[in-house]
């Protein structure tokens, strides 16, 4: 019989090749999928992994698709490393971008270009509102901030849906349930013409270098992150416990956020009633791929973009439905949490 | 008094799925054992449930089916948080994900298509009685059988053998390890039996209450039926409570719309998570009431 020992210190090569051998498990479950349904794996495996990657368009689609994953992720990042559980960045993604879109549809026409900055700020102050209700019902009400978060993603999606489909509606719409079409000045400016990549990849970057910052580097970030998982020490140390919670979840508020509002005033152009494909859900598995570092969280969105990409690929030149993407991201994670056990623990014989 | 039957009747059937994945996650976590991955659960077993329904026209055999797949998915969920020892709150996480991905994929075939076999049911004689007859007497067997469920898992925890030795196993599993308890095996077992509630109730949802397949069709459910153990402080009649409270939150909208108010329909379907977040913010309220009641070992990871 194996059994699991205890190691005495957590292993740190472990650490950083879990995250490989999580995606390597998973592209051998994939391979058995995809024979399984009867494809050749080699032409399925290329859809996912070369051919986004074969042409400028390409790059700038998986570009487009690693902004709002970063951003998530970074936001979340701050969060688990501050020991709260916020699961619900994709409600905060969709109010920011209802806040951002709320905006955009106040612009006039001979506004300064510079107007989608305060699309930007306005799509931060939503997701921020929206994290807050979680962070006041920790707080003061000792709510679990798993549930609390995750029921406002319903809300922030019906929220969404009631105002496409009701004051916000375009009326020369032919009755659809999207906004008008955003003035040119609320769009975020292209960052290359021909591509539909937006100056959001640049945004996304800097704000990776400021969390970094601030968690590598800030007195701040450090207290948070001891109060998060040594909370004794902490209250030795006189670092506040709440001050986590509510620094942790609006940090994740106005990154999600602001994911939200690049979209909408990115790549959508108007709000619609469904504006995100579950990034703040795949962002969960990009920050704990990522090793909750910014770094990685980078390399992870990159990693989940292509999973998103050759997900809307492999419809087109596979005949595969979409919702592979969901089946692949469920499966990652699974990979992950069964590598990341050796970080702690060696198999030896009983 | 007819609309009224009529709503009591809409109540108990809306609450019952709550109430049997409710009752599952407790015995869950009484033995110690977090399982974010109710959500997962449920919608899996509604895909297979449905799956299994559509092709042999036999709801008995589509229920059983999604309990079944309940069951086997809840395994993963084992062999990585009591096997493997990981995070639990993560790997409940994953489960979700993972399992609204694989229904929206593998059920993608049965978008549009309608279960064969009827969704109405009466009790003979009692039916015909004058109100209590529409309220509690046409409803499908599984209401009723939710709530025998109830008594048996409120029987088992209290007044067996069996029921102290999983309570035991959640308030200090290094206890019950000392005295030669197999803590995992047992744990392996509730988180098998709640899989295999949240199967069922995944399977009412696709078979009996819409009766539909739709990619997230479960829209939340499990994370209520989570918070409802909460709510309940771990006690199985309380949870019934809750489920039938939160089926009227439910009814409310539809009762509304009947009546002709003019509230829009997305801002009615908030509603039942609007009220979990109220319910959860005041009996969460006072953190020493709740550590209290709460299985002392929950969410821990346990390595003998």
């Amino acid at each position: 019989m194996l059994r699991l020992e205890l190691r005495p210190t957590p292993s740190a090569a472990m650490g950083y090749l879990s995250p490989l051998i999580a995606l390597a498990m998973t592209v051998v479950f994939g391979t058995f999928l995809f024979v399984a349904l009867g494809k050749d794996p080699v032409a399925c495996l290329k859809v996912f992994f070369v051919t986004p990657l074969e042409s400028l368009r390409g790059w700038s689609e998986v570009g487009l698709k690693v902004i709002p994953l970063l951003l998530c992720a970074l936001g979340l990042a701050i969060c688990y490393r501050s020991n709260v559980w916020n699961i619900g960045a994709e409600g905060q993604l969709v109010v920011g971008g209802v806040a951002a879109g709320g905006m955009a549809l106040l612009a006039a026409p001979d506004a300064p270009r510079a107007f989608f900055v305060l699309v930007l700020l306005a799509g931060i102050a939503g997701g921020m509102v929206w994290s807050a209700i979680t962070a006041v019902l920790r707080d003061k009400f000792n709510a679990n901030e798993i549930l609390v978060s995750l029921m406002l993603t319903y809300v922030g999606g019906l929220l969404l849906i009631y105002l496409v489909n009701g004051p916000w509606k375009d009326p020369k719409g032919f009755n659809f349930p999207y906004s008008k079409t955003f003035d040119a000045v609320a769009m975020v400016p292209k960052l290359f013409p021909g591509t539909r990549l937006s100056w959001g990849i640049v945004i996304a970057l800097v704000v990776l270098v400021m969390v970094w910052v601030f968690l590598a580097r800030s007195k701040a970030g450090f207290r948070l992150q001891v109060a998060g998982h040594a909370p004794l020490a902490a209250r030795f140390a006189g670092f506040s416990a709440r001050e986590g919670i509510w620094v942790s979840l609006l940090a994740c508020g106005a990154l999600s956020g602001l994911a939200g509002a690049l979209e909408v005033a990115g790549p959508l152009g108007q709000l619609t009633p469904q504006i995100s494909p579950g990034y703040g859900f795949a962002a969960i598995i990009v920050a704990w791929l990522g090793r909750l570092n910014p770094l990685g969280c980078l390399f992870a969105s990159f990693v989940m973009a292509l999973i998103y990409i050759g997900g809307e690929l492999s419809q087109s030149r596979l005949g595969l439905p979409s919702a592979i993407t969901g089946v692949f991201q469920g499966m990652l994670l699974l990979s992950l949490l069964t590598a990341d056990t050796f970080i702690n623990y060696r198999i030896r014989k009983a | 008094m007819e609309p009224l039957a009529a709503l009591i009747a809409a109540t108990l059937s809306a609450g019952t799925p709550l109430l049997l994945a409710g009752i599952g996650l407790l015995i869950n976590e009484r033995s110690g054992v977090l399982n974010l991955g109710a959500e997962g659960m449920m919608l899996i077993a509604a895909a297979a449930g449905f799956a299994i329904g559509f092709h042999t026209g036999s709801a008995t055999a589509g229920l059983l089916g999604g309990a079944l797949a309940g069951m086997l998915f809840s395994l993963i969920f084992s062999g990585l948080a009591i096997g493997l020892v990981t995070n639990q709150y993560a790997t409940g996480l994953a489960l979700t994900l993972f399992g609204g991905g694989l229904s929206a994929f593998a059920g993608l075939a049965y978008v549009g298509k309608a279960v064969p076999f009827k969704t109405s049911f009466e009790v003979p004689g009692l039916a015909e009685i004058p109100f209590a007859g529409t309220a509690f007497f046409k409803l499908h067997p599984m209401v009723y059988l939710a709530l025998l469920l109830t008594g048996v898992v409120a029987w088992v925890l209290t007044r067996t053998r069996l029921g102290l030795t999983i309570r035991a196993v959640g308030e200090s599993p290094e206890s019950a390890h000392a005295i030669g308890y197999p803590v995992r095996l047992i744990r392996v077992g509730t988180v098998a039996f709640g899989g295999a509630c949240c199967g069922l109730a995944g399977a009412y949802l696709s078979l009996i209450y819409t009766p539909l397949w739709v990619e997230g069709m479960v829209a939340g459910r499990g994370w209520i039926a989570l918070a409802l153990t909460t709510f309940a402080t771990w006690r199985p009649w309380r949870v019934a409570l809750g489920a039938y409270l939160f089926g009227s939150v439910t009814m409310i909208q539809f009762a509304l719309q009947a009546e002709g108010v003019e509230i829009a329909s997305q801002l009615l379907s908030m509603l039942p998570y609007v009220a979990t977040i109220v319910v959860l913010a005041l009996i969460s309220r006072n953190p020493a009431f709740i550590r209290l009641n709460m299985p002392a070992s929950l969410g821990k990871p346990f390595h003998p």
